[in-house]
């Protein structure tokens, strides 16, 4: 007996057939990604939940003892676990947001082509992108969650605004993860991704006032590191986790990374449709 | 029971005792020597990637400089006071050496292994499974070796540099590029998928931050102080550290005798097993 | 005294993998300038026996001597002459055409000046003499098997393996790739290859072996296989569904060498198919359709392994 084929359909389903919204087309998407994260998050735990412990042990406890002795007044008078300990969070997210919007994002479109398979579907070029910017989202969340436990498990946190920090820190990630992917779309070769690395993301951690305030750099490099979107959240996570915030310095804050989420979205738009129907 | 079970002698150059071969005095078959080459070409057209990892043990450096230099100020290093940058710049030196050791022999043989087919390409001509260990080794120590050199450059430029024996931390530097990529070649053997290179990390990111890279080692308690005393990157940081410091003494030697014991048995464990892994 | 006419000897040449065992027990001779080939389904041990054969993948018993030489002690030796085209392409896609060519030669250890004019020469031949500054990554799959070609050539191979050497090609693709061989072949390079097409088997094979299950299940030339296993010509006919088991009994009546009753036709096996298919209309049969053809190796390889899925 021979198997039978699988009948091709042959009038719509009776009926009007409602067209989905973009956003229940952009969670399908994004259950492809958990689908996906479901398999490897064992993985992931190390980099979200290891790597913050041991900086905040080596560097703002260790380290530490030998700033707390020497330069505190240049910051405030303040533990330097208390001041590096929120700037970290909001590098964290840095990196979270960068690491999910590029080799993933090259992938899906050169390797497991996984992105051209969601477009041959009724998901449209921005749902694809937008699904991935709540998988995105969704591990911003974990790992700012993560590390704020960790942060007060260290102790290092001093006010109780420190809660609003955690959706500060989220929109960190997604001010780099919403420009960097509308761009990561567009790349053939991972070497550019070495250089967003070398050239962005290790200079803007170490410059940025996560380690030191941005005070101590030389005249010339201040207003540079103050236009970087590292510093934004860094400053605002850092002003909440102390209970130091005002709402002018946090609105400006949060105005500035939003804006900056918002055109990578409007960019990547456009992008992932250049990309994807070719 | 034939002879075809046993993997030949020849085929596996590194089969023997690591020092007998070391020496016959040469790095390895003609064969390794071709790998170093294609790889140095694959830089011709992507030089700046190669210039690009310069910079990161650099801006680290000048980061260290400007930010937590002044906020640590003096710190006590092994000959007496010295400035915090001039303590820690000798360690990111030892840490990019391990670093890119490691990426070279863990994650670039892993993905030329299990994705693009490059070592079967390789295999198909007179080279030998040991030219390609011995390849891979060889380019990583020269890489390590070109930034090693141009770190010790801007030591000198910054006045990091305090002591004629810093001559001996570009030597030093690749030595301990040898421990590490030898050790993380014969690692990588193991490896069954990149899950596992989650173990590479975790053995790598707390060496960085705790292996006196950042402060002495006075600041542990003495069991801690063991433990770190144990890891091979404390002894590539001890001997960079007492070379460009000038506090040289007999004691550096133990390092070097870790780092070349380490060394030489991933190599021998490398060789032993790579064979096994591309010629199945 | 061995024959030093013969490049290739294998005897109860076995390959396992754990309990799994890929090549089981197979003998065969190859000779300087045949072209020999190794037909089979997916999984019945084609590749095994070409990776034992290249020297990059120890048997696990029996004897196998290539060019007079044991694979495993002098695998080296014996790759030096050997071209190998792999069955998926393993260029270096970070290197150019031109830079492939070379560095690849610079494995078998030979001067720069060699390679270089082996290049222009090999880039001529396989038709891609101005693309050798291009990147190999944006290369069409046709063109990329051209140049795994031309690089398996670069140490002037006595010996030329072809793992699948056209799967995946387009028509005017595979037809330039058979006519290189093709030269090749009258130059005196001996070819080996593998493949599960059988007019490439038709076009390019002096001699051929199935294997189906880690073991042969025949050998002989194209036509000496076709005629020990099948017939002259092959019947093929189409039958209204409701129809077609009560055509399939009346036609056991003609009493063909062998009748094939498929899902959806029926398969008459017969020395001549005009004659055949009057015979069946005599018997009141009307097929929807029917075709009178040659027999290929096709018939004969799906008689040998069936015409199962095997994986």
């Amino acid at each position: 007996m021979a198997p039978q084929a699988p009948a091709a359909r042959q009038a719509p389903p009776a009926g009007p057939v409602p067209a989905p919204s973009s956003w229940s087309f952009a969670v399908r998407e994004f259950r492809y990604w958990t689908t996906n994260y479901r398999r490897t998050w064992r993985g992931s735990i190390y980099s979200s939940v290891l790597s913050p412990v041991l900086y905040l042990a080596a560097i703002g406890v260790g380290l530490g003892t030998l700033v707390n002795k020497h330069g505190s007044a240049r910051l405030g008078h303040i533990s330097y676990l208390a001041f590096l300990a929120p700037g970290l969070l909001a590098a964290a997210a840095m990196e979270t947001g960068i690491g999910e919007s590029t080799y993933p994002v090259l992938g899906s479109v050169k390797w497991r082509r996984t992105y051209y398979a969601a477009a041959a579907s009724p998901l449209r070029p921005a749902d694809v992108f937008h699904g991935h910017l709540l998988f995105t989202t969704m591990r911003l969340v974990m790992n700012c969650a993560v590390f704020l436990a960790v942060m007060a498990a260290f102790g290092a946190v001093k006010s109780a605004w420190v809660i609003a920090a955690f959706p500060v820190a989220v929109l960190t990630g997604l001010a780099f993860a919403a420009p960097i992917e509308a761009w990561a779309i567009m790349v053939t070769k991972d070497t550019s991704f070495a250089m967003i690395f070398r050239f962005g993301l290790i200079p803007l951690f170490l410059f940025s006032g996560t380690f030191f305030p941005v005070s101590q750099l030389p005249g010339w490099a201040q207003p540079i590191a103050y236009g970087t979107p590292l510093w934004h959240g860094v400053a605002l996570c850092r002003s909440l986790s102390l209970g130091t915030a005002t709402i002018g310095e946090t609105l400006l804050h949060v105005g500035y990374l939003a804006a900056l989420a918002a055109a990578g979205i409007a960019i990547g738009n456009r992008t992932y449709r250049r990309r994807l129907y070719v | 029971m034939s002879s075809a079970q046993l993997p030949s002698v020849r085929d596996l150059p590194l089969r023997v005792l690591p020092v007998a071969w070391l020496a016959r005095g040469s790095l390895g078959g003609r064969g390794s020597r071709h790998l170093v080459e294609r790889h140095a070409r694959v830089y011709r057209h992507t030089w700046l990637v190669l210039l690009s990892g310069f910079f990161e043990p650099l801006f680290y450096l000048l980061s260290i400089g400007v930010g937590l230099g002044k906020l640590v100020g003096t710190v006590t290093g092994p000959s007496g006071p010295v400035s915090y940058t001039s303590f820690v710049a000798p360690a990111l030196l030892a840490t990019s050496s391990m670093n890119g050791a490691v990426f070279d022999s863990t994650f670039n043989v892993f993905f030329r292994l299990k994705y693009n087919k490059f070592y079967d390409a390789a295999l198909a001509t007179p080279m030998r499974a040991g030219d390609i260990a011995l390849g891979e080794i060889s380019w990583a120590l020269l890489r390590g070796g070109l930034y090693g050199a141009a770190f010790m450059i801007v030591m000198l430029a910054m006045r990091l540099v305090h002591s004629p024996w810093a001559v001996l931390g570009l030597p030093s530097a690749l030595l301990i590029g040898f421990a590490f990529a030898a050790t993380g070649m014969a690692a990588t053997t193991y490896m069954r998928s990149w899950q596992h290179f989650e173990f590479v990390m975790l053995a790598a990111l707390p060496m960085f931050l705790f292996s006196t890279t950042f402060y002495p080692l006075s600041v542990y308690p003495r069991a801690i102080q063991i433990v770190v005393e144990c890891t091979p990157l404390y002894q590539g940081v001890a001997l960079l550290r007492g070379l460009t410091l000038g506090a040289v003494g007999p004691a550096l030697l133990w390092h070097v005798a870790y780092l070349a014991v380490m060394g030489l048995l991933g190599l021998y464990v490398a060789s032993l097993r790579i064979g096994r892994l591309l010629l199945k | 005294m061995p024959d030093p006419e013969v490049l290739i000897r294998a005897k109860d040449l076995t390959k396992r993998f754990g309990d799994f065992t890929a090549v089981d027990g197979i003998d065969f001779e190859l000779r300087r300038g045949e072209a020999f080939g190794f037909l089979g389904p997916n999984g019945a041990g084609k590749s095994s026996t070409m990776r034992m054969i290249g020297c990059v993948s120890p048997r696990s018993g029996g004897e196998l001597s290539i060019l007079g030489m044991d694979p495993v002690a002098d695998g080296p030796a014996i790759r030096a002459r050997l071209g190998v085209v792999p069955q998926e392409d393993t260029l270096d896609v970070e290197l150019t055409v031109r830079e492939n060519l070379l560095i690849y030669g610079r494995y078998f250890g030979l001067p720069r000046n060699v390679i270089s004019e082996r290049t222009d020469q090999l880039l001529e031949f396989v038709q891609l003499t101005d693309r050798g500054a291009d990147q190999v990554e944006p290369l069409s799959g046709g063109l990329k098997r051209r140049l795994t070609i031309a690089r398996s050539l670069i140490n002037e191979p006595e010996i030329l393996l072809l793992d699948e050497p056209t799967t995946g090609l387009d028509p005017q693709a595979r037809h330039v790739v058979w006519d290189r061989l093709f030269r090749l072949k009258q130059r005196g390079v001996t070819l080996v290859l593998t493949t599960h097409y059988m007019d490439e088997a038709e076009q390019l094979c002096d001699r051929l072996v199935v294997m189906d299950g880690g073991r042969i299940a025949a050998a002989g030339s194209p036509r000496e296989l076709i005629e020990q296993y099948s017939t002259a010509e092959v019947l093929e006919l189409r039958f209204d569904p409701g129809e077609h088991e009560q055509a399939a009994e009346k036609l056991a009546d003609l009493r063909a060498q062998r009748t094939e009753v498929l899902a959806d036709r029926i398969l008459l096996y017969i020395p001549n198919g005009d004659i055949a298919l009057t015979a069946v209309r005599d018997l009141g049969l009307v097929p929807l359709t029917s075709l009178v053809r040659r027999s290929t190796l096709e018939d004969v390889f799906l008689r040998l392994t069936g015409r199962q899925l095997e994986d």
